[in-house]
């Protein structure tokens, strides 16, 4: 059985200037173990799938569709059935390590809160459990720094606490919003390569979510491409790399300066206009108004189709159609 | 040889820290942001900055115009010395220097129209222009920078970042400068917005002749946009050199670990390169480590390394090839 199936997700916001459409048919599954990336760029629903599977979404929000977790539909359950899995089996971690701990507790307190909630440990057994955590991710001297405020920690060593909290229960599926956005890079490499060590010691599966296609190159196994709540692509991440099937997911990948390729002033391939408006989404591909080989069927939507295997893909032309990404005429934006 | 358009030499910035947390009697405490950074600039080149947070590349950028106070040191532009210039003579050098900062929205005046905004430094540097004059200038970096004229009475929050950036863009070439300091001017935006700003800035530096310094701690822009650059750590100049060199063969341990861990959007690469994990934190500003400052998270650090100051010396073949470390030049001779 697949630990997690998504099932046509979608999350609506009821705002004063009309029903914002944040997710729309969203469906994947991830097999123990396994790593997901969900990439997109702001707007994409990237972040509120991630809220939604935890039921964390904001109060004028609903999701609708199925979230099969080991079977059992997370939409489905009430607070407190949720309480008991959120933090044990499902972890999150969020994006600015600054924000998601308590300023005013001690940091092996917080840790200590979710082993006594969840696994009712005693506090002797749940500190030396904090400890040991803490040294898997790496912190020097962790009995010392089990009584410290997280001030007292810079920006790498409070994801590193957040990691470790998160782990605390041997969650079975994390998932991390934009793990490492608000970090420097090699601080970045040092949390991308505890995240690969841990899921490989604790077989935990990860949902990535993301905008750096580098950061979703070296950890995801698979990659689902989001664009204005859609699904744009979904399939195996090298297949998705050496060969994009959407013309967002080029566009994307070749509007990024890489530093595997020869120094020089060239102009980089851009994606003209501006992400859409949630509130007044263009009718069929909401890729189409910024898309090179938008034609008139455009206009209605693309569902999404299997190809070569496990791939997926939204889009009506057929791959050969897609034109090389040459650059696309410079949109003068309003 | 033409003279540079910039030329700073060993430049200070110090910040007084007080004596928080101190006892009284005890001396206040000096942050060396800047810690004697020289580099020159001729006009038309680009000369990228990188390094971590606190590395002092933003304190360095805003000393150079005015905006932080300059300890010791010399900044000369067109070879007017800018340090110790008192305050009422810098005006008549900001039309020649300008800087875009790196949140667009907060850096536009959420009460002025996009046309005041713009036209604000050529009314303020420029008073003696007619009114006409303003209007054709405003309308002409308008057009420049991909913004529609109908847009000159709309304000900053109807905008999205990438277009606020472009705001910010004419806002600073409206009084023709000579150099143009980018404080991360596409960190905040999304990716296939970003490569829209970087090609317009690429586009201006080559039809306006402009200088660019361009601050940024995401390597692969600097990489492609860049004539130049330095990589600081800690207040200091680590290594300095053209672009291709420094990507091509860093010489600094520091550089080195720098570029290893920047993640390549290929999975194949990225899974099979090796990254040099710099272990541990970045030390404190205030109390930096003796000798050479990398030399605590140096992988080929020796004692000695902690007595001596490495000076930023020529290296290898490229003329412009500067490297700050006594175990570098000890391995090219061994």
């Amino acid at each position: 059985m697949s630990l997690l199936e998504v099932d046509k997700l979608n999350v609506r916001f009821a705002t004063p200037e009309g029903e914002v459409a944040a997710v729309n048919d969203l469906s994947f599954t991830l097999e123990p173990g396994r790593a997901l990336g969900i990439v997109g760029e702001s707007g994409s629903g990237k972040s509120q799938t991630a809220f939604a599977l935890m039921g964390l979404l904001a109060k004028n929000g609903t999701a609708t569709g199925e979230v099969r977790y080991l079977g059992s539909n997370l939409l489905a359950l009430s607070e407190a059935q949720l309480n008991k899995r959120r933090g044990s089996e499902i972890a999150m971690i969020y994006q600015d390590p600054m924000t998601s701990l308590n300023p005013y507790m001690k940091v092996g307190d917080q840790l200590m809160e979710v082993l006594r909630f969840h696994k009712g440990m005693d506090r002797k057994a749940a500190f030396a459990e904090s400890v040991r955590l803490l040294d898997a991710v790496k912190i020097a001297e962790p009995k010392k720094r089990m009584g410290m405020f997280p001030h007292e920690f810079s920006g790498g060593m409070r994801q590193r606490v957040v990691i470790a909290m998160a782990l605390l229960c041997r969650p079975k599926l994390l998932i991390a919003d934009e793990p490492t956005t608000a970090l420097d890079v090699t601080v970045q490499a040092q949390i991308l390569k505890l995240l690969q060590e841990l899921r490989r010691d604790f077989q935990t599966a990860v949902i990535m979510i993301t905008h750096d296609l580098g950061v979703v190159a070296g950890v995801c196994d698979d990659v689902l491409v989001m664009y204005a709540g859609r699904t744009m692509e979904y399939g195996p991440a090298q297949a998705i790399f050496d060969s994009p099937s959407h013309p967002y997911t080029r566009g994307l990948l070749h509007a990024v300066p890489r530093m595997d390729h020869a120094h020089g002033a060239d102009r980089l391939a851009t994606i003209p206009g501006n992400p859409p408006n949630l509130l007044a989404l263009p009718p069929g591909c909401p890729f189409a108004p910024r898309c090179h080989d938008r034609f008139e069927t455009c206009l209605t939507p693309a569902p999404l189709i299997e190809f070569a295997g496990s791939r997926r893909r939204a889009c009506h032309r057929s791959i050969a159609e897609l034109s090389e990404n040459e650059s696309a005429p410079e949109g003068v934006v309003a | 040889m033409s003279a540079p358009l910039l030329e700073v030499k060993d430049l200070h910035v110090h910040f007084n820290v007080g004596r928080e947390g101190l006892m009284p009697w005890a001396p206040a405490r000096m942050l060396k942001a800047v810690n004697g950074v020289s580099f020159s600039l001729k006009a038309g080149e680009t000369l990228g900055i990188v390094g971590e947070s606190g590395c002092g590349k933003s304190s360095l950028a805003r000393a150079l115009i005015g905006l932080n106070p300059i300890a010791s040191g010399s900044v000369k532009l067109d070879g007017r010395e800018l340090a110790g210039l008192p305050a009422g003579e810098w005006r008549s050098l900001r039309a020649e220097m300008q800087m875009i900062f790196q949140d667009p929205l907060s850096s536009l005046n959420p009460r002025m129209t996009i046309g005041e905004i713009i036209a604000e430094p050529l009314r303020t540097l420029r008073p003696e222009t007619p009114s006409a004059a303003v209007k054709a200038e405003v309308a002409r970096v308008m057009a420049r920078v991909g913004l529609l004229p109908n847009v000159i009475n709309r304000y900053p929050h109807e905008f999205s970042g990438g277009q606020c950036q472009r705001v910010g863009i004419a806002r600073a070439l409206i009084v023709r400068p000579k150099l143009i300091i980018c404080d991360e001017p596409v960190s905040a935006l999304d990716v296939s917005i970003q490569a829209q700003v970087i090609n317009l800035l690429l586009d201006l530096q080559q039809e306006e002749g402009l200088a660019l310094i361009f601050i940024a701690h995401d390597l692969a822009v600097v990489k492609h946009i860049s004539d130049r650059v330095m990589v600081m750590y800690l207040g200091r100049a680590m290594e300095q050199a053209g672009a291709d060199t420094l990507f091509a063969t860093p010489e600094h341990p520091y550089t080195r670990a720098l570029l290893s861990a920047v993640p390549i959007p290929d999975p194949m690469r990225e899974r099979t390169k090796t990254i040099q994990i710099l272990e541990g934190d970045l030390p404190s500003p205030i109390s930096p480590p003796s000798g050479c400052v990398f030399r605590t998270r140096c992988p080929i650090a020796e004692p000695r390394c902690a007595e001596v100051v490495p000076a930023l010396e020529p290296r290898g073949t490229d003329a412009g090839h500067a490297v700050a470390c006594i175990r570098v030049g000890l391995a090219a001779a061994a």
